[in-house]
């Protein structure tokens, strides 16, 4: 019953903030027995991937962190969400954020037994951004030079009869190999944030092997450069890993065997767990959640974490019911944040109080001024704007656990402002995003967003500047759009952040979207693993496991 | 296995006794309106009230079938909390003298939802249960009576029906005609679980009702009354029609409570009934995860799920035990 | 009946094709675009969209889609998912699982639900009887989503009695409690349509007489009253063992069991018209196949029915 997709877009690589030691029981030492970490073996829980395992071609959960343990990339976020460090990369070196050296450590090797090279890179990057592959992150690389001529874009949009035209170059031009260990990138644009990019998924390194077959039947037995390598892959019922002897960096497992429970449903999981059946959860289900029994059923081993993402509620500006800033703001101001996270989170996931989530380096806690609970003001706000008429629909996909958080948010406008506001479920999240894709929404809708990479770059571009990928309400603001663009090329990260502080200032006027709270997650593992941490966007650090 | 002489005591139709049960509906389903009119001095109808009466199960769900109706069309006569509207501040609370039943986790009135969800629950069980045993019932008389190419082909389209499972099926009828997620009212939303429950649910109906027709067709009773020229529609209308009532009435009692039951798993789904309509269903479905903390959620509504599913049931019973010769 | 035979399986044709578009038609219709689903919050880059439309040919229309999908089904080509997975694999690794936990729990309602049945409709109104009546009530009453989260936390976690979910290699004692939740609402009916049936015979004037003429009792019930109260049974079960397949999803999910229900749901919800007409197919199959043995056995069981 469960429909997971990656929560927000993208990201199984993002950037900060927590790191969970969970507890370890034993308290003799600081962590498992080596001898037992040594040859074991754990089993945890996970989605049938939704694609074959292609970095640049998985967008979802389930698919996503097997690419994160089975990928080393030229950079790795800590996971205490720190700044990103060096990993494959020996050194990444600009003077004028436009054009990067990229120097990789030599010698480390493929699963199939090859070096990695810096041709892996360039010729992945390139197969990534060439339009007609149809590769679903194909824009991370819209930076580089060059990439306007990989990717045409359909002149009628995909659904008009017209084709997008063939691209003139099958290679972007801002990539150079220099020799096997160094490559050059040059970007249309100086971009401070790139370095920090390079740890997500799409930019991983592909081996040789892969250009010599086709994509489909390389992801059904993909060869990574990372700490672990798969062993076999059963449909909907489990994906085994194993440790990969030759791995020479940083992050090399501690225990041998890793297998991938596939679970349709979060609650057979939970049992399984709760049973001692499975080592480790990423999710408890919501059903434990309640009267937090889930720290019942667990102890110790129950861990709760933070993540990089908010949960929000956007405008279709489109919809001329919803050009006024003074109703956005009105409404946002009639939801009281921290009450919905007490009584239908428990207490789990945080108010919002931010435009970017502030574990995000880069952003500013606590500057969405709209986001405050204030009756009265919202009242007045709605006056001034002249009122609203009909119906508020605020749609969300009925096909994952959001209906209890939308009811309430409804409940909470229409008890407050006298709108008579109804949270309506779509059934597919296939239809919800069509809907909202073709800009076809009538009333306000779910959104969610979990960034990608750890910089407040990726919670402003996508998502409030026009043409942003994920701008889907059409919010337009020259002001803002202009700031952005200030801040995106600007030289070091620490000016850049300054203009997006800027730029957020004039969001928050503006009230495009209601960030309404911020991601938490709640997992759980077994007596059987001693030490552990979670990566910085809360998946398991599978090297990181102790016995 | 019968006789003509208890055939014609069963061929004077029990036409008043469900409205006088006071349920109504599921019981006259199969009857004919036309049998009502003749109605011999000593009639299986006077003979099965007489029964009846007697009976205190037939007074004790019929009771509470008119009572859960009465809650169907005038809940506010039960209760005067807020069926729709909640407060977060008292989510969850638990049953008091103030709230009997409690609070929902969205802090709205347990009972007052419990009395309003009355009405979706039954009218969706009751209005498609009319409309299978309709449709089935038609259907299997005239495919069991007929044989042959009408047989033949009418058993071929219920083939077809029934080729798409239960729950399948109601999953792409729903998802194909509540897909896109556009605000349906109330009415509309409704009317499609009813129609995807009878589209789904008619074969069964048929089937059962086709094989005892064709138990029953070669009965002395109907061959003597085809050999005094009867025609084709009083055979079926006056002889076979009422000795193939029982399992259909069995049936059809039992499956209003099955459709309250399966209109909760669409829900459930996330394609049946929604907000702000209120039933049973959805708030079983929507108690369930708070299942560990507070059951009372889950509780209520199935208390009176169940108490509705069998007041059902045991009139059905009564009033087929009544009705049969066979079991006097 | 060898020409009988004939007719019934030249009339699965119509059926099987009516059944197949009908399903085809539907999942077509269902709103959405499915690759719009795919990348998350973030939506899929059109090149994506535009690449998978034209790779599955839904630029065309739901005829030349249909013809093109039973052509390649009667060379046995069941086709691809839009995650690149043969269909056929999908098929052959989720059926078999379905298959077995339908069975189990067709044999569970048919034992218990004909047992009680039996017991219930030659003591009627006893204390057994009554106890009979509330529990199955209470089966048809509850959703069997209900039943399996309940059975599934007070056996499996609180108590331990099983293992809460059912392992990759489908052992028959794991089956038992979810083919008891699957076949708890079928069993129900079994037992109720049993009875009525029973209590209906056993006035019936050829029990008299066997019974008049001496015959031991277990001789009546087992030869006599049961062969002739076994016909709307027999059509329930015959037709539930499709229905339990195709119903199957929501216990299939709480017991995280690898079957077709969750590929179907999955399907429906990615507009995947090949994977859920090819799941569908086999399953009318089946259905169409018990529906001619439960119509040979009326025959067997009713000599009064002939056909011809």
């Amino acid at each position: 019953m469960r429909v997971s997709k990656r929560a927000s877009g993208a990201l199984a690589v993002g950037a900060a903030f927590a790191l969970i030691a969970s507890g370890c029981s034993s308290g003799d030492n600081d962590g498992g027995d080596a001898g037992a970490s040594a040859d074991g073996a754990i089993v945890i829980d996970g989605t049938q991937p939704e694609n074959p395992l292609v970095p640049a071609n998985t967008t979802e959960t389930g698919g996503g962190k097997i690419i994160d343990w089975m990928w080393t990339g030229l950079v790795e976020y800590p996971n205490n969400g720190g700044a990103p460090q060096n990993a494959l990369a020996e050194s990444i070196e600009t003077s004028d954020s436009k054009v990067f050296k990229i120097k990789i450590k030599q010698n480390t090797k493929f699963h199939d037994g090859s070096t990695v090279k810096a041709e892996n890179f360039v010729k992945a990057w390139n197969w990534a951004a060439y339009g007609p592959n149809g590769a679903q992150n194909a824009s991370f690389f819209a930076d580089i030079q060059g990439f306007a001529d990989t990717y045409t874009e359909d002149p009628d949009g995909p659904d008009g009869p017209k084709k997008a035209p063939e691209p003139k170059v099958k290679e972007m031009s801002g990539l150079k190999v220099v020799d096997d260990w160094n490559f050059e990138v040059t970007l249309s644009a100086p971009t401070a944030v790139f370095p920090t990019k390079l740890g997500y998924s799409a930019f991983m390194p592909l081996p040789d092997a892969f250009f010599s077959q086709k994509p489909e039947e390389f992801g059904k037995k993909p060869i990574g450069n990372g700490p672990v390598k798969l062993v076999s892959w059963q449909d909907d019922v489990e994906i085994k890993l194993t440790r990969f002897d030759d791995y020479n960096l940083r992050d090399k497992m501690k225990i041998k065997d890793v297998t991938v429970k596939i679970y349709q449903d979060d609650t057979a999981a939970y049992s399984d767990l709760v049973s001692g059946n499975l080592d480790f959860q990423q999710q408890v289900p919501v059903s434990s959640l309640a009267g937090d029994k889930w720290k019942t059923d667990l102890g110790d081993r129950a861990i709760a974490s933070t993540t990089p993402s908010t949960g929000i509620i956007a405008f279709p500006i489109y919809d001329p019911k919803f050009k006024n800033p003074k109703l956005r703001a009105a409404i946002s101001h009639a939801i009281d944040r921290q009450q919905i996270t007490d009584k239908i989170f428990f207490g789990n996931r945080k108010p919002a109080d931010s435009w970017a989530n502030p574990l995000t380096p880069g952003a500013e806690p606590g500057n969405c001024t709209a986001c405050k609970f204030d009756v009265n003001l919202a009242k007045q706000l709605l006056q001034e704007a002249g009122g609203f008429t009909g119906k508020l629909t605020l749609s969300y996909n009925a096909d994952a656990s959001h209906k209890e958080w939308m009811e309430a948010v409804a409940q909470q406008i229409k008890t407050n402002l006298g709108i008579d506001a109804v949270a309506v479920g779509v059934p597919t999240f296939a239809v919800f995003r069509a809907n909202i894709n073709n800009h076809k929404m009538t009333g306000a809708y779910r959104a969610g967003w979990q960034q990608d990479y750890p910089d407040v770059e990726n919670w402003i571009n996508p998502l409030y500047v026009k043409g942003g990928s994920s701008n889907d309400g059409l919010y337009s603001n020259p002001q803002v759009d202009a700031l952005a663009k200030e801040a995106s090329s600007a030289p070091s990260l620490d000016e850049s952040h300054k203009k997006f502080a800027e730029a957020v200032k004039l969001i928050d006027q503006d009230v495009p979207s209601m960030p309404i709270y911020f991601g938490g997650q709640q997992s759980g593992h077994s007596e059987k693993i001693k030490k552990m941490e979670l990566t910085n966007v809360g998946e398991l650090d599978i090297t990181s496991v102790e016995l | 296995m019968s006789d003509p002489s208890t055939a014609s005591i069963v061929s004077t139709p029990p036409a008043h006794m469900p409205t006088e049960a006071g349920s109504g509906a599921p019981v006259d389903a199969g009857l004919p309106e036309s049998a009502q009119k003749e109605q011999k001095p000593r009639s299986l109808l006077g003979d099965a009230w007489q029964d009846l009466r007697r009976k205190p199960l037939f007074w004790i769900s019929a009771a509470f079938i008119v009572l859960f109706v009465v809650m169907a069309a005038v809940p506010f006569v039960f209760t005067s909390g807020d069926a729709v509207n909640g407060d977060l501040a008292r989510s969850r609370v638990e049953p008091s003298s103030s709230a009997w039943f409690g609070y929902d986790v969205q802090g709205r009135d347990v009972f007052a939802r419990t009395i309003y969800g009355a009405r979706a629950s039954i009218v969706v069980a009751l209005l498609s249960t009319i409309l299978t045993l309709l449709i089935g019932g038609a259907m299997g008389i005239i495919a069991g009576y007929r044989g042959g190419w009408v047989d033949a082909l009418l058993s071929r389209i219920a083939d077809i029906f029934f080729g798409l499972p239960f729950v399948l099926g109601s999953i792409v009828i729903l998802t194909t005609f509540n897909g896109s997620g556009t605000d349906n009212g109330e009415w509309t939303i409704m009317g499609l679980v009813i129609l995807s429950l009878t589209v789904l649910t008619w074969p069964v109906v048929m089937r059962l009702m086709r094989s005892s027709v064709l138990a029953t067709k070669e009965a002395d009773y109907i061959i003597a009354a085809r050999a005094m020229g009867a025609s084709t529609g009083r055979i079926i209308l006056k002889h076979l029609l009422p000795n193939c009532l029982a399992p259909l009435l069995v049936y059809g009692t039992i499956m209003v409570g099955s459709f309250i039951g399966a209109e909760a798993t669409l829900s459930f789904l996330g394609i049946g009934l929604k907000t702000p309509v209120v039933s049973w269903g959805i708030m079983i479905s929507e108690a369930q995860n708070y299942i560990r903390v507070s059951p009372f959620l889950l509780f209520f509504p199935a208390a009176f799920l169940v108490t509705a599913v069998l007041s059902f049931v045991m009139l059905g019973e009564a009033v087929r035990e009544a009705l049969d010769p066979k079991l006097r | 009946m060898g020409r009988y035979l004939l007719r019934r399986l030249l009339q699965l044709v119509p059926v099987f094709i009516g059944t197949t578009f009908l399903i085809y038609w539907l999942v077509w219709k269902v709103p959405g675009d499915p690759f719009a689903g795919k990348c998350g919050d973030r939506g899929c880059p059109d090149n994506f969209r535009a690449m998978m439309t034209e790779k599955y040919h839904l630029d065309q229309s739901i005829w030349v889609q249909y013809a093109s999908y039973m052509k390649n089904l009667f060379q046995g080509d069941f086709g691809i998912t839009y995650s690149g997975r043969e269909i056929s694999d999908i098929i052959m690794t989720s059926y078999p699982n379905t298959l077995k936990l339908a069975v189990v729990a067709l044999t569970i309602e048919a034992v218990i639900g004909l047992g009680a049945g039996v017991l219930t409709g030659l003591r009627r109104n006893g204390f057994l009887d009554n106890l009979v009546l509330i529990s199955t009530l209470f089966l048809i009453a509850l959703p069997v989503f209900v039943i399996g989260f309940l059975l599934q936390w007070l056996l499996g976690v609180k108590w331990g009695i099983i293992h809460p979910t059912v392992s990759g290699e489908m052992r028959m004692s794991e089956l038992i409690v979810p083919g008891f939740v699957l076949g708890s609402a079928s069993m129900a009916y079994i037992a109720r349509v049993a009875r009525t049936s029973i209590a209906e015979n056993r006035r019936a004037d050829y029990v008299r007489t066997a019974i008049a003429k001496g015959l031991p009792m277990r001789r009546v019930v087992g030869v006599h009253l049961l062969r002739n109260s076994l016909i709307p049974v027999v059509t329930l079960l015959g037709t539930d063992l499709g229905a339990l397949m195709g119903g199957a999803i929501i216990t299939e999910g709480i017991f995280g069991i690898n079957g077709i229900g969750r590929q179907v749901l999955r399907s429906i919800v990615t507009k995947e018209s090949a994977t859920v007409v090819g799941i569908v197919v086999v399953l009318v199959l089946v259905y169409l196949v018990m529906n001619l043995l439960v119509d040979l056995l009326y025959a067997a069981l009713d000599p009064r029915i002939r056909y011809e």
